[in-house]
């Protein structure tokens, strides 16, 4: 372990104008971070603010355009990750990133393998396992067993544990709490204050802030590929730090139109999955914006799935319109119910398709003549949809992954419009587009659910899956907070605040 | 409790070989189960599970390797023609397993430097390697001097039975304990696991992982030049035409074995058990005098349902969490 007991005047590492373009777009446009022995700084903005990719720079994966790393004084240009590690970097990645099928042990030392002419010294490397897991006050977790057989909560610790079995001075943690819970966040943050008490400096990546909040000393918000402030973490309200992430206060960001609920398009009672979830009640109305907050793994993606016919569920009833029980995907777009999935370019788009083939992709049955396709008549449909979601015309042909995260996630959105459905099922739609972006189909919800007699668009049931409570609050009329597979009672937004919303899904107070 | 059940789960492939085997000695003719047929099937076992322990090794680290049964037909040529041309037999050998690891380096380097999945690469070099084959041997089968080299998984004679077992049998024995152990206790094991298991995070951790994909490549390789090498013995001939489809086997037994395509998992006793149990439904089949072709739908049932088994013990240790 690098020891940095004697308190450094400097910061232990700086990092100066910091440039990173990918194509024609800056992902870095000069970012400045400090970070001072021992402490826990807090980096936090949106998506695609940048903060990955300053992270991916100090860990060696990708090279800046421009700029200096200093890493205790020293001038520091990591080429690999390899010159990163064993210079003390250690990067604990959002997804987790072991081998499932090798020991724990064997994941803590790997790359790093105590050896003598190419055969492991097993005793020494069990030892140093159990040490840093000891370390970590985590010395119950077997070193002997496969990864893979373990949950998250303890995977993560293992990932921790190879860092500190390297020797790192700079540990940082990219969105570690997203798939934990609770009590799992709190045995984290003590192991956090641990290594912090033992001289590692700590950067904390986080969407959450009231984690940031919590654990950290300082932060830096990044906005746009710059650094927009930084400062005493205890000196700042998460409403300041909102401001500095999103640049212009929350009302401006969040059109609302007056929506006029009609008649009950789809509701949901006991429903219970295979595993998730366990037990979901809720209607959804003409005209209504329902959004369900949870944190990743509550159980709201499968929820959704279930409804749309993607999972087996084992209990309870799904009702939409006049017909009831489950059904496979086919008919419920049949039943104008529309989904788009979380997940933009593996599930949600075809992406070498072009924007027009996507659009059209489900073949209404007025599509085809006699069951042949006329192109022509295809690209009109598109382009009326596209148009309504102002999405350039001449990008019908164009293949999808020529677009940003946001054009992307309207072609998806275009598609639902095109097949005109009543029911409009969205999970995290603003998941990695920028800001701009973001408002952009805030808007385009609000439109669908408000409908526009102008453009000939009748009011729709919108249900949203989000991660990002301030978003859902903005755009809905109603919220349900899913914790553990549970979904809570549906409250009229302006019945409720953030700090409620995050109780419930982080399961305060609730008896399980 | 845990360990009792990975015990069972690394065992099962020899159960399904036991009970193969005791149904056909249960429903096959005495001459079946007799030692001197035992010895056959090891035998005839060899070349196949030769080559799959090199194949473990590329599957585990989530690679495929087409092109081993080219690489044999080109390493009997080898030997072969260096053999008529009067050289030692021992060079001769060399000069042949040399040629395998030769197109397994390139296999490697291809895979590792174009970036093309290594599916494909091996498609190309499978036909390139017979091509080359055929051209050396000018598309004729090449005659060679007998020498000891032909005796490697002959019949024991009557004065050798001290040895037990032909000298190929003992060959694939020693070259398994081998990969069992490189696979358990040396650095490389774990690396190939890892970079199987999940590539980026062991190219994060600082895995040279190209260089232990060419590595990986070129043991395969060098694996099925031994067995061209017992592919020669037992020909006498150098041909350019064997071992055509030879790969198939190779990879049906390492996932008999309990070997998965995607990467991270699979076990030297698994492939040895797998290769085993294709050699013993063939001798099988043949001794009841069935067709060729009941032969090959009993092979085919038993990979799909092998794979499918493995699979769904697989589903219920994760959803016993």
């Amino acid at each position: 372990m690098a020891s940095v007991n004697s308190p450094a005047p400097g910061p232990s590492l700086r990092m100066r104008n910091i440039r990173k373009s990918f194509g024609a777009t800056a992902a870095l446009g000069g970012v400045d971070f400090d970070l001072m022995p021992g402490e826990v700084h807090a980096l936090v903005g949106e998506n695609g603010a940048g903060k990955s990719t300053l992270m991916k720079i100090l860990s060696g994966a990708i090279a800046a355009d421009s700029g200096t790393i200093e890493l205790l004084g020293t001038p520091f240009l990591p080429r690999t990750t390899f010159d990163a590690r064993t210079a003390g970097i250690a990067m604990i990645y959002q997804e987790l990133a072991l081998a499932p099928h090798l020991s724990v042990a064997d994941n803590i030392v790997l790359g790093m393998e105590p050896e003598r002419c190419g055969i492991l010294r097993r005793s020494v490397i069990s030892r140093k396992a159990q040490d840093a897991l000891a370390q970590l006050g985590h010395e119950n977790i077997p070193v002997d067993v496969h990864v893979g057989t373990l949950p998250p909560a303890s995977q993560q610790i293992i990932e921790i544990a190879r860092a500190l079995a390297t020797g790192c001075s700079v540990l940082v943690l990219d969105e570690p709490t997203s798939s934990l819970s609770r009590e799992d966040v709190e045995r984290l943050f003590k192991t956090i204050r641990r290594l912090k008490a033992a001289g590692t400096s700590v950067i904390y990546i986080s969407h959450f802030l009231e984690e940031v909040q919590e654990i950290s000393d300082r932060y830096t918000v990044l906005r746009d590929g710059c650094s927009v402030g930084n400062g005493m973490t205890g000196e700042a309200t998460t409403g300041d730090i909102v401001r500095l992430m999103i640049g212009r206060s929350i009302d401006q960001l969040y059109p609302h139109s007056v929506h006029e609920r009609g008649e009950e398009l789809l509701s949901v009672k006991d429903l219970q999955g295979v595993r998730k979830p366990r037990s979901a009640s809720f209607a959804l109305h003409r005209g209504e914006v329902l959004g369900i907050a949870g944190l990743i793994g509550a159980g709201r993606t499968e929820l959704l799935r279930s409804i749309f016919g993607l999972d087996r569920i084992k209990n309870g009833s799904i009702r939409v319109g006049h017909s009831i029980g489950c059904a496979t995907p086919q008919k419920r777009w049949s039943q104008s119910v529309g989904m788009v999935s979380e997940n933009r370019s593996s599930e949600g788009l075809a992406v070498h398709l072009s924007v027009m083939d996507n659009i059209t992709m489900n073949l209404r049955r007025d599509a085809t003549r006699l069951g042949f396709i006329s192109p022509r008549r295809l690209q009109r449909r598109a382009e009326e949809s596209m148009r309504l979601l102002g999405i350039r015309a001449d990008a019908a042909l164009h293949s999808v992954d020529t677009l940003s995260g946001g054009n992307q996630q309207r072609v998806a959105l275009a598609r639902l419009l095109h097949e005109d459905v009543d029911v409009v099922i969205l999970d995290e739609p603003t998941r990695g587009i920028d800001v701009a972006s973001k408002s952009n189909i805030y808007s385009l919800i609000d439109r669908m659910a408000a409908g526009d007699p102008a453009l000939n668009l009748k009011p729709r049931g919108v249900l949203v899956v989000s991660s990002y409570i301030p978003e859902l609050l903005g755009i809905c009329d109603s919220i349900a907070v899913m914790c553990r597979g549970v979904l809570g009672p549906s409250y009229a937004t302006k019945d409720i605040d953030q700090h409620r919303l995050l109780e419930e899904a982080i399961g305060k107070g609730m008896t399980e | 409790m845990k360990k009792i059940s990975i015990l069972l789960n690394s065992l099962a492939p020899f159960f399904g070989l036991s009970a193969i085997y005791l149904l056909f000695m249960a429903i096959g003719p005495e001459s079946f189960s007799s030692p001197h047929n035992l010895e056959t099937i090891l035998r005839q076992t060899a070349i196949v599970g030769t080559a799959a322990l090199g194949m473990t090794l590329v599957i585990i680290a989530g690679g495929i390797d087409l092109s081993v049964g080219s690489m044999i037909a080109l390493v009997t040529v080898v030997i072969a023609a260096f053999l008529q041309a009067g050289i030692s037999p021992l060079l001769s050998a060399a000069a042949g397993v040399g040629a395998g690891v030769l197109c397994g380096l390139v296999n490697g380097l291809l895979v590792t430097r174009l970036r093309v999945v290594p599916f494909i690469v091996t498609l190309g070099t499978m036909l390139i390697i017979r091509g080359s084959a055929k051209g050396i041997a000018h598309e004729q089968k090449i005659d060679a001097p007998l020498s000891w080299l032909n005796t490697l998984l002959a019949a024991l004679a009557p004065d050798a039975l001290w040895q037990l077992l032909p000298a190929g049998v003992w060959i694939t024995l020693l070259l398994a304990v081998t990969v069992a152990l490189l696979l358990r206790y040396t650095k490389l094991g774990k690396h190939i696991i890892a970079v199987g298991s999940n590539e980026q995070t062991a190219l994060l951790c600082g895995v040279p992982v190209d260089r232990i994909k060419v590595i990986v490549y070129t043991m395969s390789a060098g694996f099925a030049g031994v067995a061209g090498l017992m592919q020669f013995s037992r020909l006498t001939v150098g041909d350019p035409t064997v071992a055509i489809g030879l790969e198939l086997d190779v990879i049906a037994a390492v996932v008999i074995g309990g070997g998965s395509l995607s990467g991270g998992e699979g076990s030297v006793a698994g492939t040895i058990a797998g290769a085993l149990i294709m050699t013993t439904i063939r001798s099988g089949c043949s001794q009841m005098g069935l067709p060729n072709w009941v032969q090959e739908i009993i092979t085919g049932a038993i990979i799909v349902i092998a794979v499918s088994l493995d699979r769904l013990r697989h589903r219920r240790r994760e959803s016993e969490q």
